[in-house]
């Protein structure tokens, strides 16, 4: 629906705020690798790599696919699991 | 603009807070019972909390112009307990005749286990058996998407619940669609962090349209801002939003929601006679 603005008018909008978004991930990301220690395999560091592959795909629905990455799947076996579960 | 915050934890806030409100046009708070921060120990541990959240937090509101309304349960951080929770779903119906008590919730799910499971379905029992509204609380980050497909799972199974009179609350991008097609009510939580930001939400406005959308600040004793629906129509205004959508976002909407329980007795304040509040 409903918002009736240009494409260009909301990328002028958006432009400075995504720009200091961006930096700060980038400094957030130096920081990470800055620190000692190992970390290249850690699955928090693998979900953060495909965030970060998923914004550049050209299509809209980003917000959603990364929601859906860093989310536990869907098991719609869920109420036999939970009948052999003892929590 | 008058607006309405149909989730939000007054209990947690100073009565600075409520002045803050009212000066930006707040006239209806509703309060679900949460988890106070620790695991309370005994079934009168709920009911002494019942007892402030039907009496005085009704009153401190009252001295500001701002109706306080609520929902009891008790909350899926303590459903774990299964025992004690039977004992305080034995205990709310004392309560829910009381003048502004609007239903069942905040119930739901946290870490989406099997006693979370068998307290809510025991919630939803005794809400059908009442007929009372219900709210409901989706779990946070990774465990929403499982645990709101859950929750509808559940709900669906159940015949005598009315998607009209449910409420599924802090939904995302990943989840607003799922409970929105199955024609419950969707309330989107504007939190600093986890959740969602107001322009986010306005976001999904624009994606899903409003009808059955609520907006609502959740503020608690957490890292929150009580007055996160103001900034989410100072958002909707900066896009070029019109008015009456954003009216309908923040008021129409919950007073719709809420009108269905028979405990909301609120006079709209254009109903009353009095002027609308040029706050914000």
């Amino acid at each position: 629906m409903i918002s009736e603005r240009t494409r260009l008018a909301v990328l002028e909008e958006e432009f400075l705020p995504v720009r200091a978004k961006i930096l700060e991930i980038a400094a957030s990301l130096d920081r990470i690798q800055r620190a000692e220690g190992e970390g290249s395999r850690d699955p928090n560091w693998l979900q953060i790599q495909s965030a970060l592959e998923t914004l550049l795909e050209d299509q809209a629905g980003r917000a959603e696919r990364v929601q859906m990455l860093f989310s536990r799947p869907y098991n719609d076996q869920w109420r036999e699991t939970h009948k052999h579960s003892t929590s | 603009m008058y607006y309405i915050d149909p989730h939000i934890h007054m209990v947690s806030r100073t009565t600075d807070d409520y002045e803050t409100l009212a000066k930006m046009g707040c006239v209806v708070v509703s309060e679900p019972a949460f988890w106070a921060g620790y695991d309370r120990g005994s079934v009168d541990g709920f009911r002494d909390y019942f007892e402030q959240l039907t009496t005085f937090e009704s009153r401190r509101a009252q001295s500001y112009g701002i109706r306080h309304y609520t929902w009891l349960c008790i909350n899926a951080k303590e459903a774990e307990n299964v025992s004690l929770s039977r004992e305080v779903i034995a205990m709310i119906p004392e309560f829910l005749d009381r003048p502004g008590v609007l239903g069942i919730g905040e119930i739901g799910l946290n870490k989406n286990t099997k006693n979370e499971a068998t307290v809510f379905l025991e919630h939803l029992d005794l809400a059908a058996k009442t007929d009372e509204q219900i709210l409901i609380h989706t779990p946070h980050l990774e465990d929403k998407y499982q645990g709101t497909r859950m929750i509808l799972d559940m709900l669906n199974d159940d015949r005598r619940i009315d998607p009209t009179r449910t409420l599924v609350d802090h939904v995302e991008e990943h989840t607003v669609r799922h409970v929105l097609d199955s024609g419950f009510w969707a309330g989107m939580t504007l939190y600093p962090v986890s959740k969602c930001t107001p322009a986010r939400a306005a976001d999904i406005v624009e994606m899903c349209g409003p009808e059955r959308l609520l907006v609502n600040s959740a503020g608690d004793w957490g890292p929150s801002k009580p007055t996160a629906v103001p900034d989410f129509i100072l958002e909707m205004r900066r896009r070029g939003h019109s008015e009456s959508l954003i009216r309908r976002v923040v008021y129409e909407n919950p007073l719709q929601f809420f009108q269905q329980s028979r405990g909301f007795d609120f006079e709209p304040p254009e109903a009353s006679g009095a002027t609308a509040a040029t706050a914000i």
